[in-house]
């Protein structure tokens, strides 16, 4: 039984050295796993240059919004904007908060790199592939040009922030895809599928590209057909160019904690500060330098709602969504 | 003798010859076939095992279970991860193990053996196949937001205590049965009450068998993800829960209870989803020391009740 006890004491010393009590302050942040890279860079920083707390957790974009709209989280991590449900939610709760774009992600079409017909997709070919009830099963349906080889279609699952932006840039509606591919939460079995597969073809983060480029290849994506294809890169995103798979990825702060809590209100703003490094860090493309400080000056304003009014929307300019927000 | 009746025998004797080569044949086929069922799942597991070491051996070092977690692979650790599956597994002990044995123990000393006890057993065996995410989903709706203890150490210990109750109980019962009926007696021959025969003699001859079911029960615990992700549990936390020990009376606190955590399991799950390798090294690192850890569990176990064991004498 002293064993036990010593055990114990052990144990119970090991949890004793000076670590705060439970009265400190905890910022909360919860949701999108696609935000979530950046989010826990500036934490980390931010927890080492103000000694002050911060949790993140990666529950969802969804899951995300329910807490936050239940005033459990102070922030809350987006990669896609507020719907209209989560805003009456929010409302009812009588919470209110202030919208941040913080970086950009730019969705990437894959293939194997053993694939070497396709030198450019556009947007309707694209479609034909994804769209609900697509029959499609074969490169050669989706140009005649592409040799006889059977389409193995990798994608995210339909919970996932990444699956509503793409199906509504592709397809034109949210959430609408065929269901026959082969889907998964976690973004390397992608990667894993398409480069064991010649003809396999997969959508994901462009960090998700960067991290396996020497087992996969790029798609140049065109708008239209016809209209110049456009290889998926930090550059391509800044100025615009890569649509309409470029997407603003946000994170959403409760308008009292902004307000009330110094702490919040300190962590935001370095977070704006050094998003510019550390989003590049973590392998997403920063916003402008102007869009920076427009997004800064917004959070000043302390300005709540947000621009897209419940709906998704492809192909927004920073500045136009901030400018809506009056 | 006739030679035609030698002949004969030799002959049976062959035949009785031939027949014992062919049972001695089948049991060596059986123990062929027994030991190619354990090497493959031994073999499975020493594989999973030295794969997993083999990625993640850079990772092992002092620095990794001292080190918070980062968006570095090089410099993230296991600190707040390991800190959070000790102090749940202690919440999951301390629940489990009460009522469990106190369960357990009604079930087979007190309760009068009716329909009704009979249904309480089935569910208890029935109870541990529960798919675990349902347990999670169970505390969400009742401890998360019903009780409000929120997500934190209490509410995942409370889950895990739920889910291993029934390893507890089963094993409490077992070990209980295995005492002789003549040690009872006895008790009884000498005017024991029925508390005083229970607490005296069977609680504490059950000990080593109950011992070992609420280990093996925790080293299943400690690896369940499913019920934790559930109820919320945190991905990046790089502070400690409030020491459970304080410098001013009582010495005691239990803030430690109500603050977010984050668990081995989750941690390696959220490595193992990053873009960059160099974090599917630590998760590797982190697999293989869950595995040593639930190995460790069970072997103390075994330990535990052979030494038991080896004390008793009826």
């Amino acid at each position: 039984m002293n064993k036990k006890l010593g055990m114990a004491v052990i144990i119970a010393a090991a949890f004793t050295s000076g670590y705060a009590s439970a009265a400190d302050k905890v910022i909360k942040i919860d949701g999108s796993s696609t935000v979530y890279p950046v989010t826990e860079a500036v934490a980390e920083e931010f927890q080492i240059a103000t000694k002050n707390k911060v949790t993140v957790g990666e529950s969802g974009t969804g899951s995300g919004f329910k807490k936050f709209c239940r005033g459990e989280t102070d922030i809350s991590n987006a990669s896609r904007p507020i719907a209209q449900k989560e805003m009456d939610a929010c409302k009812e709760a009588g919470i209110q908060f202030i919208e941040l774009p913080i970086a950009f992600d730019a969705l990437t079409v894959v293939v194997n790199s053993k694939n070497d017909w396709v030198k450019s997709l556009s947007v309707e070919e694209l479609k034909k592939m994804w769209e609900p009830k697509s029959s499609v099963k074969n490169w050669k349906q989706v140009n005649a040009a592409y040799p006889d080889k059977a389409l193995a279609l990798f994608g995210p699952g339909t919970a996932s922030g990444t699956f509503d932006y793409f199906t509504e840039a592709i397809n034109g509606k949210s959430k609408a895809s065929r269901t026959d591919y082969t889907p998964s939460e976690d973004d390397n079995v992608l990667v894993q599928g398409v480069s064991g597969n010649t003809g396999g073809l997969a959508y994901f983060g462009y960090a998700y590209y960067e991290e396996n480029k020497d087992k996969l290849r790029a798609i140049p994506i065109s708008a239209k057909a016809g209209s110049p294809a456009v290889m998926p890169s930090p550059e391509a995103v800044k100025d615009g160019t890569y649509q309409p798979l470029a997407r603003p990825i946000f994170i959403y702060v409760n308008a009292t904690s902004a307000a009330f809590k110094p702490e919040v209100k300190a962590f935001v703003n370095y977070y704006l500060e050094h998003a510019p490094t550390l989003v590049k860090e973590v392998k997403y493309v920063p916003l402008t330098t102007e869009d920076y400080a427009a997004v800064k000056e917004h959070f000043k304003a302390l300005k709540p709602g947000t621009g897209f009014g419940g709906k998704n929307e492809v192909g927004i300019k920073v500045k136009d969504l901030i400018n809506r927000i009056k | 003798m006739t030679t035609e009746m030698k002949a004969s025998v030799l002959k049976n004797l062959d035949a009785v010859r031939a027949m014992i080569r062919r049972h001695k044949r089948n049991d060596m086929l059986f123990a062929m076939v027994g030991l190619v069922a354990l090497m493959l799942g031994l073999l499975t597991l020493l594989t999973l095992f030295i794969d997993l070491v083999m990625d993640g051996y850079p990772r092992f070092n002092l620095q990794f279970f001292s080190d918070f977690p980062s968006r570095r692979a090089g410099s993230a650790g296991l600190l707040s991860a390991w800190v959070g599956s000790a102090l749940v597994m202690l919440v999951t002990f301390l629940t489990a193990v009460p009522v469990g044995v106190a369960a357990g123990l009604y079930l087979e000393e007190y309760a009068p053996k009716n329909w009704f006890s009979d249904l309480i057993e089935i569910n208890v065996s029935n109870l541990a196949g529960v798919p675990s995410i349902i347990y999670g989903l169970l505390a969400l709706g009742l401890f998360v937001y019903g009780f409000n203890f929120g997500q934190s150490i209490l509410t995942a210990g409370l889950t895990l205590g739920l889910l291993i109750l029934p390893i507890v109980i089963v094993s409490t019962r077992e070990a209980i049965r295995g005492i002789p009926v003549a040690i009872r007696e006895a008790a009884y021959a000498v005017g024991a009450t029925k508390w005083q025969v229970v607490s005296d003699h069977v609680v504490k001859y059950s000990q080593g068998g109950i011992l070992t079911g609420v280990i093996i029960g925790m080293s299943r615990a400690i690896g369940e993800t499913a019920p934790i992700i559930t109820i919320g549990a945190l991905t990046f936390i790089a502070f400690l829960p409030p020491s459970p020990i304080s410098d001013v009376a009582p010495f005691i606190n239990f803030q430690w209870l109500d603050s977010g955590f984050t668990v081995l399991p989750i941690q390696m799950f959220n490595w193992l989803s990053r873009p960059d390798h160099a974090f599917h090294i630590n998760a590797a690192a982190t697999g293989a020391i869950i595995i040593v850890v639930t190995l460790l569990m069970n072997g103390t176990a075994i330990y535990l009740r052979y030494k038991i064991r080896k004390n008793i004498k009826w």
